[in-house]
């Protein structure tokens, strides 16, 4: 997409060495990732990867227990959802974290509310929400008054990511935005998110769907049991090299460059990092060829 | 705050907005009927209800229910239950429960008491030492239920437990402190001058007209679904009718010897409810807090995650709970001129949460208004003063009491699951 590799703005995030440890539970040992304004980028990897602990991370839910995150190539410390919001960072989490019995609109602005005075501004926060709802091209809501509860899944996952793209969000976070949804909301969302990145958001969409992650991804992060197995551009990779990672933490050489260990300033690179069990590979793929479930 | 980050200029005018078309009178009501049917009944059945008792009554006891003395004397009676109803309303929104606020009023009561007479206070110190007891009250159990975590309904119970005896330690069994101050005595047993009640009411009258229309005309300049302009005057002008009638029978002469007393006005715990039924509503609809506070009754992570302190909502409902028992303990001492060891207790709490929930408030969370407190204490009320004027028993009218609370919890729970059904939540 918009890549200009040596004049290229710092990354929107960049986690280097993350850690994470929940007792004697290491569910990070060590992940990077760079996302990039204007581009997706896929993070997978096999249930307990560590794909929902890093976005945690990210979104300041727990903090990393070591490893550097820089937003915007400045270093930072998230401690708190709020931390990450001041920064810009939003997430959608898979169950979607909507107050069923509040309406379309307050849900769009809880927690952050429009107010004139003591008192809520109502019109503003409804006349502003539905210019978000049209500008994302959503037709298919009957009234923005309307309680979330008797809205579809594609709906409340349009309202969601409407949500986190109401406020001056750098990068948003996608948890499994199409887990739950048919073939055409799916694609509805799938083209929402590509919208977000072409709008000049960096989008980190959390996937365990090839299809998905093809379709629309720029770059793919692949974790390997709490560690960062590689990110890798798309078009230079295929989707068995893909999975061989998913699977083994490591794959025949990709097609771009292979460092041992990243570089941080070369823009355009496939980190690898070395897996603590790479070994071969062939065994898990044939019984793991897909991980599209 | 608000620039956008959205991807495409907004090229048509969205279907949501600018160009909406305006429901019909006829259209709007269509929508509240399909409303009620899918489950959302609000007050409906607790006002239904209330007609068919008033009228049953009116219909038993012609001579003596709808007297204006009695009339009168329902606002008075139900005054405490709805007070702590109104507070309920705070705590059952988030799901939770309080089942120390009757006693917890007794305890207030206790402490006005007792500076009154013991210490020999002045009305307006004792009634600030009430109200602040309400405030500890309730931001203990408070940080009981949310720090702590303790589910509120063990929290409650324990607190429950615990008043009871802090009533006892505080009046001594068997003992009875008289109140005398003619302050906190005229509380429930004085009345508004007739005039001044004609003034407040047309004031109510006028600020209410004023503020539903200036919203319906900003939200039709805006472009956005506004409510007919037929609803909202039919709203207006039944209001004023309600209003305007109870002030009128209020304000007729009902003493029974008009020669050697005179008993005539509002009484002047009416206007004192509605105040505050019109702050905690403005809360609860208007405000920021009020909004988190449906959010945590909804789903309580997401409202985490939203970056709302969901600890400290949870505590301030509790405070405001406790703070309208308090009240609520006040006006019951100012009412009975004395507070026993039993001050708060029987069946006040459960009035309480049942006038609340007959109202229309669920005890599922998330869902329930100010108004309900009313409508609901109403309701509580004239059963109450009705079965009392046939001469029936307390243990009738404690079942028949039962009785409505049961169905008005069969009430929520059926038309949340029928909500569930037709997608209204």
């Amino acid at each position: 997409m918009t890549q200009a590799p040596d004049l290229a703005p710092p990354p929107t995030l960049e986690v280097r060495g993350g850690r994470k440890n929940f007792g004697a539970v290491h569910a990070l040992r060590g992940v990077d990732l760079v996302a990039r304004a204007g581009e997706v980028t896929a993070l997978v990897g096999d249930n307990g990867a560590g794909k929902s602990t890093m976005i945690k991370c990210v979104a300041g839910i727990y903090p990393f227990d070591a490893g550097d995150v820089l937003f915007e190539g400045q270093t930072t410390h998230i401690s708190s959802p709020a931390d990450a919001n001041e920064l810009g960072i939003e997430v959608v989490y898979q169950d979607l974290a909507l107050c069923d019995n509040l309406d379309i609109v307050h849900n769009m602005f809880l927690g952050r509310e429009l107010k004139k005075g003591f008192r809520l501004d109502e019109s503003a926060m409804e006349t502003r929400a539905a210019e978000v709802l049209a500008s994302l091209s959503v037709r298919t809501v009957r009234s923005i008054r309307q309680h979330v509860a008797s809205l579809s899944g594609g709906q409340r996952q349009t309202v969601a990511i409407a949500r986190a793209v109401l406020w001056n969000s750098k990068l948003v976070i996608l948890d499994e935005p199409t887990a739950a949804l048919g073939v055409a909301q799916t694609e509805q969302v799938l083209q929402l998110v590509r919208r977000l990145a072409d709008a000049g958001l960096a989008v980190v969409l959390v996937s365990h769907n090839m299809n998905d992650v093809f379709e629309v991804a720029d770059s793919i992060n692949v974790l390997y049991l709490g560690q960062t197995a590689a990110q890798i551009r798309t078009k230079d990779t295929s989707r068995m090299e893909v999975i061989e990672l998913i699977t083994s933490g490591s794959a025949g050489m990709p097609a771009g460059a292979v460092a041992p260990r990243p570089s941080p300033d070369a823009p355009e690179r496939a980190t690898r990092v070395a897996s603590a069990t790479a070994t071969t590979s062939d065994a898990t793929t044939t019984t793991n060829g897909s991980t599209s479930a | 705050m608000s620039t956008s980050t959205v991807p495409e200029a907004p090229t048509a005018p969205s279907l949501l907005a600018g160009s909406v078309e305006q429901p019909t009178f006829g259209e709007a009501i269509g929508n509240y009927v399909r409303k009620v049917r899918g489950g959302d009944m609000g007050s409906l059945p607790a006002i239904l209800a209330l007609a068919v008792l008033i009228l049953a009554f009116v219909v038993m006891k012609p001579e003596t229910f709808p007297s204006t003395l009695n009339i009168a004397n329902l606002f008075q009676q139900g005054a405490v239950v709805v007070t702590i109803a109104m507070g309920l309303v705070f705590v059952l929104l988030l799901g939770e429960i309080d089942l120390s606020a009757g006693f917890a009023s007794g305890v207030c009561g206790a402490i006005l008491a007792t500076g009154l007479t013991a210490y020999g206070w002045p009305w307006y110190l004792a009634l600030a030492a009430a109200l602040a007891t309400g405030i500890v009250i309730g931001l203990l159990i408070g940080t009981l239920v949310a720090r702590v975590g303790i589910p509120s309904f063990v929290t409650t119970l324990a607190a429950f437990l615990a008043f009871q005896g802090v009533v006892l330690l505080i009046i001594g069994a068997g003992g009875n402190i008289s109140i005398t101050d003619p302050v906190i005595v005229a509380l429930q047993n004085k009345n508004v001058p007739p005039l001044l009640g004609w003034a407040m009411a047309i004031v109510a009258v006028l600020a209410y007209a004023g503020s539903s229309l200036r919203t319906w005309q900003l939200r039709r300049r805006r472009g956005l679904v506004a409510a007919p302009l037929g609803m909202v005057v039919v709203k207006i002008v039944a209001l004023s009718l309600v209003v305007i009638g109870m002030v009128a029978i209020l304000n007729q002469e009902r003493s029974l010897n008009p020669l050697r007393t005179s008993i005539i006005g509002v009484p002047i715990v009416v206007p004192l409810i509605v105040t505050l039924a019109l702050i905690l509503g403005f809360v609860l609809t208007r405000t920021a807090f009020g909004r988190h506070i449906y959010a945590v009754g909804g789903n309580a992570e997401a409202t985490r995650r939203a970056g709302i302190n969901v600890k400290a909502v949870k505590m301030a409902c509790f405070t405001i709970c406790s703070f309208m028992a308090a009240i609520a303990g006040i006006l019951a001492a100012s009412r009975a001129t004395s507070v026993d060891p039993n001050a708060g207790g029987s069946n006040v709490l459960l009035y309480a949460v049942g006038a609340a929930v007959i109202g229309g408030t669920s005890l599922f969370g998330g869902k329930g208004r100010i108004v309900d407190a009313l409508i609901g204490g109403a309701v509580i009320a004239v059963i109450d003063n009705g079965m009392a004027l046939l001469g029936y028993s307390a243990g009738i009218k404690y079942v028949v009491t039962g009785a409505v609370l049961a169905a008005a919890a069969a009430v929520d729970a059926i038309s949340r699951r029928r909500a569930r059904a037709t997608g209204r939540g």
